[in-house]
């Protein structure tokens, strides 16, 4: 990545948060809760490059989101940069031993597998009287280097938390796919027997993706907790998986910037339509991913971009 | 002299079929040695076991003095000992140059994963062990095209040549001219063997073309039911009695003198 | 003792419903290569169609007994009608195409048709008890059993018996393993694989909605009701080894039976127990315990 571009990554981020002040509360906080479902959705592009698409993934975003109401209630954590730095900690630590299992599978059983996963978290969440059982636990307000700021401080102080982490997660993960073992990703698609005698093992490229997608959820997941100020079962339940795969698909995994637009078009068109069509949010969904599915099999970011002669990367496996 | 790879009592079965039995191979360091042998005769069990694909089910196999019995293929590839395929196993949505950079980054970062994520795909390095393989192997006007869109000839070179990144002390050829016509063969052999002779590598190949072997190998082993029924000179090997009633068949001398089984060479 | 007797009593009624929804599943997978995550949704409509109908049979006062029949043909109606279109209007697209892009299509469609269920049943629940008070019950060793479940075990058992039978035995049954075995070399000796395809997603369309039919009597029908099946379906499967039939026997048993118990023992671990599980049984045969392992070739 030039230096130019970093740059000018910074400088959109550093308008939005400047801009923050003269927006609307609400929008502010969709936002944000859409930026928590980009991180999770850079972290599905690193494996969906792999050929691997996780139906589980809400098994490290819920991982995240929990650790962090956890330490606040258990242990009274409330600084906003440790909790985060926990959450993406205990997700990657739960992906790195999941992984011993997942990694070993491809295709269709990389998915099913990581979605009975998570739903071996869910089944836990829901019956667990001390995890907060189906109704969850609120998370208590979290402060800033010891700043407590409160009402609309609060909002702006998430929101700009937000923009630090998806400028992280930019570089972080704009980085990892042009190292060796990002680039590995679409030999590991193509080829998976060259790559074992080119002498690197596929298993722990595979177990390594996953771990660093799973950092990434947990930090969405973290974030989405603070942001709502609540988690519960739900989010490790499989629809929750399917939304996150639902905008990878729409944003296609071509890049990291899509990712997050793809996730803002996905609150909006959620925050629209469960307003305007209570009963029809599904049915919108199913109807995107299926014309999507059909028609632009890149995903839409794959329209945003021109095609580069050395891409070897394709959006869907 | 100590054979860098030392092959003792080798066996393999798979349920009641015996696919290799009794093989004693010593190679020494340079020779390049031609496999021959009827198909189903145990050349790709061979070569698969030497190079991690199959556990053998007895005997062992050494090299450099360490026993490499059984273990994973990719850590004999770390060892020294490369392999290519009967069909080429390339990657078909990079392109020549980035499926060479995959095999000259991998050689230059290291068996860790964690090195992978952190050494960089293009950096000048990787590109210039590309551009060099890419040199030496003739593939130059290929070098941005698909490696789906490559014909086969290329698709094998560049195959052997991503099997040579890590500078292999040995190099095992599974049939590197099959799929290639009688015309192509002799050029595509020499590309390879000029490649390969440049960096002195030991090279043990896969071969049904009996001109091919005479004129590339120094050393030859048939094989027969599994095992190495002739071990010598091509002139050695190719005239043995059994290899003559087993695998050559009706042997045709043609106008230059050379063997090649059962077919006239071509015009 | 009574502990014992309830957990396997429970177990069975619990797997016999589980190999009903899962032979479907596996049936698609197998033939198909399709893993039909709108399996879910054939459930579910299958449940409120058999609702509805139970709901217009006995409001007429007419003999209990046919009330059965009318469960079978509102399932077998809706599960034709919905595999029909399916598979004609957006599978036939798709075949050939990635595992994992056909999974995300018929995801698609689950989303799509659980808002469509609403919006033709509506939000509120239904209940259609009668066949199953009316079966009545009975105790043994003081432990209650419903004539019903005693039925559902025994259909169960009846279909694996049929589907063993068809398999084995008939022409339909020789094409299909030799579509399962080799899809391109059936197609070369003249099996009309199009139609195959056909013909196993309407059978597994209808198992699907003939699994949710047969249990509307039990629960109380409300929308999200396929959410929960398709995934327990599919943990059935991945044990069984996915494509089975006896995999998917095998599968709900084991399902079934470790579900009861933690159900009677630890009621915390219900959901767990089942995955827990299934996580098990895959580190030790990761293709399943009825799927034969694929070497991998050079």
């Amino acid at each position: 990545m030039t230096g130019l571009r970093i740059l000018l990554g910074a400088a959109i981020l550093g308008g939005l948060g400047a801009a923050a002040p003269f927006t609307p509360l609400w929008l502010i906080s969709l936002v944000t809760l859409a930026m928590s479902t980009g991180l999770v959705v850079c972290g599905l592009i690193i494996l969906w490059r792999g050929g691997l698409v996780p139906f589980g993934q809400a098994l490290f975003f819920a991982t995240g989101a929990y650790t962090v109401a956890l330490s606040g209630r258990w242990f009274g954590v409330t600084d906003a940069f440790l909790l985060i730095a926990l959450a993406v900690t205990m997700a990657a630590l739960v992906a790195f031993v999941v992984g011993f299992l997942l990694a070993q599978y491809r295709e269709i059983f990389f998915a099913m597998l990581s979605l009975a996963l998570s739903m071996i978290l869910y089944g836990v969440l829901v019956k667990s009287e001390t995890l907060g059982s189906t109704d969850g636990i609120n998370v208590a307000q979290a402060s800033f280097f010891g700043m407590k700021p409160r009402g609309p401080g609060y909002t702006f102080a998430l929101f700009w938390l937000a923009l630090g982490m998806v400028f992280s997660a930019w570089l972080g993960v704009s980085a990892y796919l042009g190292s060796v073992a990002g680039q590995l990703a679409g030999a590991i698609r193509d080829n998976e027997i060259r790559v074992e005698y080119l002498g690197i093992s596929v298993t722990r490229l595979v177990h390594l993706k996953l771990t660093i997608s799973a950092a990434l959820a947990g930090a969405g997941g973290a974030l989405a907790a603070l942001s709502i100020s609540h988690v519960d079962p739900q989010m490790a339940y499989w629809t929750t998986s399917g939304g996150f795969v639902f905008v990878t698909i729409l944003a296609g995994a071509a890049s990291v910037p899509a990712a997050f637009l793809g996730a803002l078009l996905f609150e909006i068109v959620r925050t629209i339509a469960v307003a305007l069509l209570p009963g029809g949010w599904q049915l919108i969904l199913g109807s995107v991913l299926l014309l999507t599915i059909l028609f632009v099999p890149e995903g839409l970011g794959s329209l945003m971009i021109r095609k580069r002669a050395t891409a070897p990367e394709k959006g869907a496996a | 002299m100590s054979a860098l790879l030392s092959v003792n009592g080798l066996e393999k079965t798979f349920g009641q079929v015996v696919a290799a039995r009794d093989i004693n191979v010593d190679i020494p360091q340079g020779q390049t040695v031609g496999i021959i042998g009827a198909n189903g005769a145990g050349k790709t069990t061979f070569v698969n076991m030497i190079t991690g694909h199959l556990t053998p089910s007895a005997g062992t196999i050494r090299f450099e003095d360490r026993d490499i019995t059984g273990l994973p293929s990719r850590t004999i590839m770390r060892l020294g000992i490369a392999r290519s395929f009967q069909v080429a196993q390339v990657f078909p949505t990079f392109s020549v140059f980035e499926n060479l950079c995959a095999a000259t980054a991998i050689a230059r970062s290291g068996t860790s994963v964690i090195g992978a994520a952190l050494s960089r795909f293009v950096s000048a390095e990787t590109s210039a062990d590309a551009e060099t393989a890419i040199a030496q192997f003739q593939i130059a006007q290929f070098r941005d095209a698909l490696a789906s869109t490559l014909p086969q000839g290329v698709r094998k070179l560049l195959d052997i040549a991503m099997a040579t990144a890590g500078n292999p002390r040995v190099l095992l050829l599974d049939e590197p001219t099959s799929g290639i016509s009688l015309e192509e063969k002799f050029g595509l052999m020499d590309v390879i063997m000029g490649a390969l002779k440049a960096r002195g590598t030991t090279i043990l190949f896969v071969e049904h073309d009996m001109e091919i072997v005479q004129r590339f190998a120094d050393r030859v082993l048939a094989f027969y039911d599994g095992t190495v029924i002739a071990d010598g000179s091509p002139a050695e090997a190719l005239g043995d009695e059994r290899v003559r009633e087993f695998i050559t068949g009706t042997l045709i001398r043609s106008k230059d003198g050379k063997l090649s089984a059962g077919r006239a060479s071509h015009a | 003792m009574i502990t014992v007797i309830a957990i396997v009593t429970d177990g069975l009624v619990y797997a016999a419903w589980l190999f009903v929804v899962a032979i479907g599943l596996t049936l698609i997978f197998g033939v198909m290569k399709i893993l039909n995550v709108a399996h879910g949704a054939f459930y579910a409509f299958g449940a409120y169609a058999a609702a509805t109908a139970i709901g217009l049979y006995f409001d007429r006062g007419w003999p209990v007994v046919g009330g059965y029949l009318a469960i079978a043909t509102a399932a077998i109606a809706i599960g034709l009608l919905m595999g029909y279109i399916l598979e004609r209007v957006f599978l036939r697209r798709v075949y050939g195409k990635d595992e994992v892009v056909v999974v995300l299509i018929t995801y698609a469609l689950f989303l799509i048709l659980e808002d469509v269920l609403i919006l033709i049943w509506g939000t509120d629940g239904r209940s259609a008890y009668q066949p199953y008070t009316e079966a009545g019950s009975f105790t043994v060793g003081g432990l209650p059993l419903s004539v019903y479940d005693i039925g559902l075990v025994g259909f169960a058992a009846l279909l694996a018996i049929a589907a063993s039978y068809t398999i084995k035995k008939t022409t339909f049954g020789r094409l299909l393993t030799a579509v399962i075995y080799d899809r391109e070399t059936a197609a070369a000796f003249g099996v009309d694989v199009s139609r195959v395809y056909t013909v196993t997603f309407l059978v597994g369309a209808v198992l699907g909605a003939l699994g949710g039919a047969l249990t509307a009597p039990k629960i109380s029908v409300t929308p999200g009701l396929g959410v929960e099946v398709i995934v327990l379906a599919f943990a059935v499967v991945a044990i069984g080894g996915m494509g089975s039939m006896e995999g998917a026997l095998v599968g709900a048993l084991i399902v079934g039976l470790f579900r009861a118990g933690a159900v009677h023992l630890i009621p915390q671990l219900e959901l767990f127990s089942i995955y827990a599980v299934m996580a098990l049984v895959l580190v030790f045969r990761p293709q399943g315990l009825f799927s034969r392992a694929q070497p991998r070739k050079i």
